[in-house]
């Protein structure tokens, strides 16, 4: 069984977002990590493998950096990696979608895990894509995974219950928040995955041009959450107090 | 010079480091009340190879030299030391002798079950009457046949109501005085092996320290470790290239010490300011970042000599000597910014005071380091 797993570094959960003098968001000193929806795939990928035997690859679009997320991934059990650097200042869901598709496409596979979104933009859209472009079924947000023959049983999370969805393979199945608990990698993991295999790529290498892969959105800009004002306390009589509330509801927060 | 830590090094910390703030440290105030290390996070420690630290990779342990180890040892001393010397305790005196002096059959024998952590190993070299004077021990080693008859009491035996393996100094010749020590590897399971009293401490809850007892007790001749007669030079070994590991560990404490007297400083009010603008109390946290500084670059070094196959003698008991000293000059002034919550046994700062305190005593007091590196002076410029 092959499976591929679509992994994207993001900052750390508790990385304080800030902007550089451009507006863009700051990377500088901070703290990058597994997207954590794509670690429940990877640990999910390896419960598989356990199980079933095979092979999981990852599958990552980003810079240089994310070797490191690649490395931990690898330390943790996967087989080899593909990290494909699209050389690009800003890229989209399409952008990244395209790349993945292309990547995948060439490595062959009976199953693509990913994480349902990306803690960082959290557009949600890129495991959907892919499995778009590669003509696949796609289940969101599964919380429970079984194989069998030619098929994957996947539980999934709906509206006040649960759904449990049969799939034939090869699937794109994204994973939600109780699919499983990541494990730690392991000392010894951590050594061995030095010498597993890590390609670099760039477009060219997967015969892609710029302008196959140019972004179709702009981030026209960022701006950052004003800062909590302090809270206000009304004092006074009850029906005083109350009457300042309902203005101050009306006037202040123009909520009613 | 080269400060560099690589990347391997890096996600071993990482990992080690979200583990024990994530994992273990949540629950060490019930590793305090308890006394013992929850079994899930002894088998999580196993699975993550925490237990192989010392042990060579083709041993089935980690394969990392002393300044990994170092590296590793500071993230887990950012907790319980209770929890830290379980693992310390077994990863450095429990293991080392038997890396380092053991035969091919010897490692292949207790190695793979010690780094998978399935046979906790600990050091018995202390009794009553030998504490800073080791070489005076009493217990002694017969031969008899194919075996060794061991009969004497150990006392103060870190983990020796969990270990299975003990590195085990005794006599075997009297008339040679610490020449005629010799060091053995004695199971648990051994016919007069028996465990004493469990001691109540003042602190390192978590981790049980205890008697030993020999009772013509049966260890096959081929379980000596190392040759006949050179046991007390194997211990000291086995001591010296621990000290760095001892001091990581302190590092560790006195970093979480550090961090979370800064986050206390400056959300704790008095006089309507944060206390951290008081500069009496901005000199206190100078003063520790001074000393784990100081630690940091004395750790490493030492570890990377020992990596070197230097010999680390007088620096080893340096370390020692100077970590355990400033880990409880960082410890008293954490309590002290604390103010009377640092008294309380609602946080952890009353924890790592007493903690710290052991660190002068054991694995060879603060007086005794400082002999060594007095003789060694002497020895050296004399
Ligand atoms: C919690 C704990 C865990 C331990 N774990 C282990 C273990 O796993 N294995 C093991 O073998 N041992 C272990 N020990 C024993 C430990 O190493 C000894 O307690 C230590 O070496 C000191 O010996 P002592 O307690 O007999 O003190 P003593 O040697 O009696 O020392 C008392 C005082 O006299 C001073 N002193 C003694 N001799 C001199 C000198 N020549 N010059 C100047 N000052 C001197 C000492 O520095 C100290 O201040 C442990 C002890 C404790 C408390």
């Amino acid at each position: 069984m092959k499976i591929i797993v679509l992994m994207k570094q993001t900052f750390d959960t508790e990385a304080k977002i800030t902007l550089d003098g451009q507006g863009k968001i700051n990377r500088q000193g901070v703290n990058l990590i597994i997207n954590p929806y794509d670690e429940f795939a990877v640990e999910e990928a390896l419960r598989i493998k356990e199980k079933h035997g095979g092979e999981v690859v990852l599958v990552s679009v980003g810079a240089d950096s994310v070797q490191e997320a690649l490395r931990q991934a690898l330390a943790m059990g996967a087989d080899r990696a593909v990290l494909i650097n699209p050389e690009m200042e800003e890229v989209d869901e399409f952008t990244t979608a395209t790349i993945l598709a292309r990547a995948v496409s060439g490595l062959g596979y009976d199953l693509i895990l990913g994480g349902w979104r990306a803690i960082d933009d959290g557009s949600a859209q890129v495991a959907g894509r892919v499995a778009e472009i590669l003509d696949l079924p796609v289940v969101n947000q599964v919380t429970k995974i079984e194989i069998e023959a030619g098929k994957a049983v996947a539980t999934r999370d709906i509206e006040g219950g649960n759904e449990v969805v049969e799939v034939s393979l090869p699937a794109v199945l994204t994973a939600q928040k109780g699919l499983n608990e990541p494990r730690y990698p392991t000392m010894k993991g951590i050594m061995q995955a030095k010498k597993k295999p890590m390609e670099k790529k760039n477009l060219a290498d997967l015969g892609l041009s710029a302008d196959q892969a140019a972004p179709k959105v702009k981030v026209l800009e960022y701006f950052l959450p004003k800062p909590r004002a302090a809270g206000k306390i009304l004092e006074g009589e009850v029906p005083e107090a109350v009457a300042a509330l309902v203005k101050a509801l009306r006037e202040e927060a123009k909520v009613i | 010079m080269d400060f560099c830590i690589d990347q391997e090094l890096s996600l071993m910390i990482k990992t080690v480091k979200d583990f024990v703030d994530n994992e273990v440290d949540p629950v060490s105030h019930i590793i305090e009340e308890t006394d013992r290390i929850p079994e899930d996070i002894m088998k999580k420690c196993k699975e993550m190879g925490l237990f192989g630290l010392s042990i060579p990779a083709e041993y089935g342990g980690a394969g990392i030299g002393m300044v990994g180890k170092c590296l590793i040892y500071e993230q887990l001393g950012r907790t319980s030391n209770g929890f830290t010397t379980v693992i310390g305790g077994h990863t450095g005196i429990g293991t080392v002798g038997i890396v380092e002096s053991g035969t091919e059959e010897q490692k292949r024998k207790y190695l793979p079950p010690m780094a998978a952590g399935d046979k906790i190993g600990a050091f018995a070299l202390t009794e009553p009457q030998a504490g800073s004077h080791a070489a005076n021990i009493k217990t002694t080693a017969v031969r008899k046949g194919d075996k060794y008859i061991l009969n004497g009491t150990k006392h103060f035996i870190t983990n020796a109501t969990i270990a299975e393996v003990f590195t085990v100094m005794a006599v075997t010749d009297k008339s040679k005085g610490a020449k005629g020590i010799t060091s053995f590897i004695v199971e648990k399971s051994f016919p007069g092996f028996k465990l004493g009293t469990v001691e109540r401490k003042m602190g390192l809850k978590g981790s049980q320290t205890a008697e030993v007892i020999f009772e013509d007790c049966e260890v096959p001749a081929e379980n000596v470790l190392g040759r006949g007669g050179e046991g007390y030079t194997n211990a000291l070994k086995i001591l010296t290239n621990g000290r760095a590991g001892l001091a990581a560990r302190n590092l560790g404490s006195m970093q979480k010490l550090l961090e979370l007297s800064i986050k206390y400083a400056q959300e704790r009010v008095q006089f309507d300011v944060p206390i951290s603008s008081f500069q009496a109390v901005q000199h206190m946290l100078a003063d520790m970042a001074v000393d784990i500084e100081l630690t940091r670059s004395m750790v490493y070094r030492v570890a990377w000599m020992v990596d070197q196959k230097m010999k680390v003698i007088k620096e080893a008991a340096m370390v020692k000597y100077f970590a355990s000293e400033a880990y409880c000059r960082v410890a008293d002034r954490a309590v002290q910014i604390f103010g009377g919550m640092g008294y309380m046994k609602d946080l952890p700062i009353e924890r790592y005071y007493r903690d710290a305190r052991i660190c002068r005593i054991y694995e060879g007091t603060s007086e005794i380091q400082k002999n060594i590196i007095a003789a060694q002076l002497l020895k050296d410029y004399g």
